[in-house]
């Protein structure tokens, strides 16, 4: 089934193992970056958002604090 | 006409499309890139002129499709938020220009180490592979336009601008070894002729080709909303949103 016949003959590669693994690693390795990446910059921004939302909900629970006139957190 | 145009170009509705999507995307992806990797790097059989080093193929062809074609989308894209001023349509042209510049330097890269067991060189100034560096620098030039503006809209008509005039440089790619002298060889899948490789061969390439496509679909998606919260944030369907609890 398998094109090699040990896992060693597998990392080789034929000699050519330096060529196929760096090509594939950097591969991997961008790919995985991109997933990552974009998985933390939704979690940052939903925490942003609920962040404010809470802020949001505080002032207008406790009506004694005057209001700031802007508020600039849109970041 | 107008009234699909508008409701496809609107945040909400495609955030909720987003959301229904974008899983199915993932899974299509995982599937067919672990199937695909393991199929390519293990059990294809090797090439009787190559030998092993073969195996870059089933990254690098994905890789230089991804490059073009993610391009092309970011053109249309442009062209469509130039056009009818949708925002959504700037959104996805600004996520993708990363990805295609990742894309592009994945091929570059992928393309030179397999340059040295067979061609004996990692570079040559030819045709294919001087119009995907430009390629490269198309990408980096569209990432830093955006950024050079003080205002979102004069950025992001820099932006397209440059994306749109810029897909000039994919039919140069395509045909580049077909035009001008070069090592690289031609085109490995056709529409009209059978590849020149075993269906081991080349069936494991065309599911990496199919796993790169779903993770530029799934990326692109996750993306979007993101850049849907940034933009949108002061919006009361936002601020509604139940993954935003307050």
């Amino acid at each position: 089934m398998s094109a090699f016949d040990s896992l060693s003959a597998f990392f080789a590669m034929g000699g050519h193992g330096v060529y196929v693994w760096s090509a594939w690693g950097v591969t991997a390795a961008l790919l995985s970056l991109c997933f990552f990446q974009a998985r933390l910059e939704r979690r940052a921004l939903l925490k942003a958002l609920s962040r404010r939302a809470r802020r949001e909900r505080a002032r207008a629970e406790t009506p004694s604090t005057p209001m700031p006139t802007e508020e600039s957190d849109d970041a | 006409m107008w009234a699909i145009v508008h409701k496809f170009g609107s945040p909400q509705w495609f955030y909720r499309l987003s959301c229904r999507l974008e899983p199915w995307c993932w899974v299509l992806a995982a599937l067919s890139l672990g199937a695909g990797g393991v199929w390519g790097l293990a059990l294809a059989p090797a090439d009787y002129q190559q030998g092993e080093s073969f195996r870059i193929i089933y990254v690098h062809v994905p890789a230089a499709l991804l490059a073009q074609s993610v391009f092309i989308a970011m053109a249309l894209a442009s062209l469509v938020f130039m056009v009818w001023k949708i925002k959504v349509a700037d959104m996805a042209a600004a996520v993708m220009a990363p990805f295609g510049a990742a894309m592009t330097f994945t091929a570059l890269f992928s393309g030179a180490v397999w340059g040295v067991p067979t061609w004996g060189t990692w570079w040559v100034w030819d045709a294919r592979l001087t119009s995907m560096l430009i390629l490269l620098f198309l990408y980096l030039g569209v990432i830093a336009l955006r950024g050079a503006f003080s205002s979102r809209q004069s950025g992001a008509r820099a932006a397209s601008v440059l994306a749109m005039v810029g897909v000039i440089n994919i039919p140069i790619i395509k045909y580049s070894v077909e035009w001008w002298y070069t090592l690289h060889q031609s085109a490995t899948f056709s529409l009209t002729e059978r590849p020149a490789m075993p269906a081991s061969m080349w069936l494991p390439l065309l599911i990496m080709v199919v796993g790169f496509y779903s993770f530029f679909a799934a990326l692109t998606l996750l993306r979007v909303r993101s850049e849907i919260l940034r933009r949108e944030g002061d919006k009361r369907w936002v601020r509604a949103l139940k993954e935003i609890p307050s």
